[in-house]
C-alpha cells in the first residue's frame, strides 16, 4: 500500500461493502493480525453505513470519501460524507438499559470498541470520522484514547 | 457470501438455519421477512441457528433484537443457537448476550420452550 490511498464512492449500499472489502485488504496487507483485521473492517463498514445512510441519505449527488493512511505508528482511516453533519448530542448510549432493545444506534459504539482512537467531526457540510488503529509493537500501541 | 436461510420443524419448534452474513441490506431483510412470516403462520417457537453465520454488523444485531422483541410481543419465544465466536463476542460487548436466550445444543433449545 502507498502511504495514502483515497476513494470517492457513491452513496449506495454497494459502497458499504466496497469500503469493508478495501479495509480488509489493506489491513491484511499491512500485517495486522486476523482479529484486528476483522475489527478494522467492521469499524470501516459501520463508518460507511453512517456516511451513506445517515450522512448522505443515499443522495445520488453526494459522495463518500474514504482514505487510508499508513504512518509509522498507525493505520489512519478517514470517512467523510456530504450530509448535514451528525448531532453528537443526540447519540444515545446503546448500553443503557432503556436502549438495549433498540434496533439501531450501535454503529459508533462498535467503531469505538474496535479502534484505538475514534474522532468524529461534524460540520454543516458533512461529517468526518477518523478511525485510528495502532500498529502493534509501536510506542503508540500502549496508549489508548477515544473521542 | 450472502445470507441463506432455511427452516425446519422439530417437535413443534421452528429451527431457522442461517448461514453467511447478516448485514445491512439483503441479509437483514431476509431475516426480518422470515421471522415475520413464521409468526404470521402461527409458528411462535423459534430457534435461530447462527452456527454458519460468519459475519454480522450493527444492522444485523438490530435485526436479531427486532426478531426477539417481535416474537415476544406476539406471545412467542425466540432462542439463539450455536453462536460463532464473532457473533458471541459482539453480543457480549453490546450487552445483548444476557438478553437473548442462547443455547449451545439443539435438543436443549427445543426442550427449553414452555
Amino acid at each position: 500500500m502507498e502511504q495514502t490511498v483515497s476513494y470517492t464512492l457513491d452513496s449506495t449500499l454497494e459502497t458499504v461493502d466496497h469500503a469493508e472489502e478495501k479495509a480488509t485488504r489493506i489491513a491484511t496487507e499491512l500485517g495486522f493480525p486476523e482479529d484486528e483485521v476483522m475489527q478494522i473492517s467492521m469499524a470501516v463498514r459501520e463508518g460507511a453505513v453512517n456516511a451513506v445512510l445517515h450522512g448522505n441519505a443515499y443522495a445520488p449527488d453526494k459522495k463518500v470519501t474514504l482514505a487510508f493512511e499508513r504512518t509509522p505508528e498507525d493505520l489512519v482511516i478517514t470517512i467523510r460524507d456530504q450530509g448535514k453533519g451528525i448531532d453528537l448530542s443526540c447519540i444515545p448510549n446503546p448500553l443503557a438499559p432503556e436502549n438495549l432493545l433498540k434496533t439501531s444506534g450501535r454503529g459508533i459504539f462498535l467503531m469505538r470498541s474496535f479502534m484505538d482512537v475514534v474522532e468524529i467531526r461534524p460540520s454543516k457540510t458533512g461529517t468526518e470520522i477518523k478511525l485510528i488503529k495502532h500498529v502493534r509493537g509501536t510506542p503508540a500501541a500502549g496508549k489508548e484514547g477515544s473521542q | 457470501m450472502s445470507m441463506k436461510l432455511s427452516t425446519r420443524q422439530v417437535d413443534g419448534v421452528t429451527i431457522v438455519d442461517c448461514s453467511g452474513r447478516i448485514t445491512l441490506g439483503e441479509g437483514s431483510v431476509m431475516m426480518r421477512d422470515t421471522v415475520r412470516d413464521l409468526l404470521a403462520k402461527g409458528n411462535k417457537k423459534i430457534v435461530l441457528n447462527l452456527g454458519e453465520v460468519n459475519y454480522i454488523d450493527s444492522s444485523g444485531i438490530g435485526e436479531l433484537v427486532s426478531a426477539f422483541t417481535t416474537t415476544k410481543n406476539q406471545g412467542g419465544e425466540l432462542k439463539l443457537l450455536h453462536l460463532t465466536k464473532k457473533v458471541h463476542d459482539l453480543l457480549q460487548i453490546t450487552k445483548l448476550y444476557t438478553v437473548f436466550d442462547v443455547k449451545e445444543d439443539e435438543t436443549a433449545a427445543v426442550k427449553g420452550f414452555k
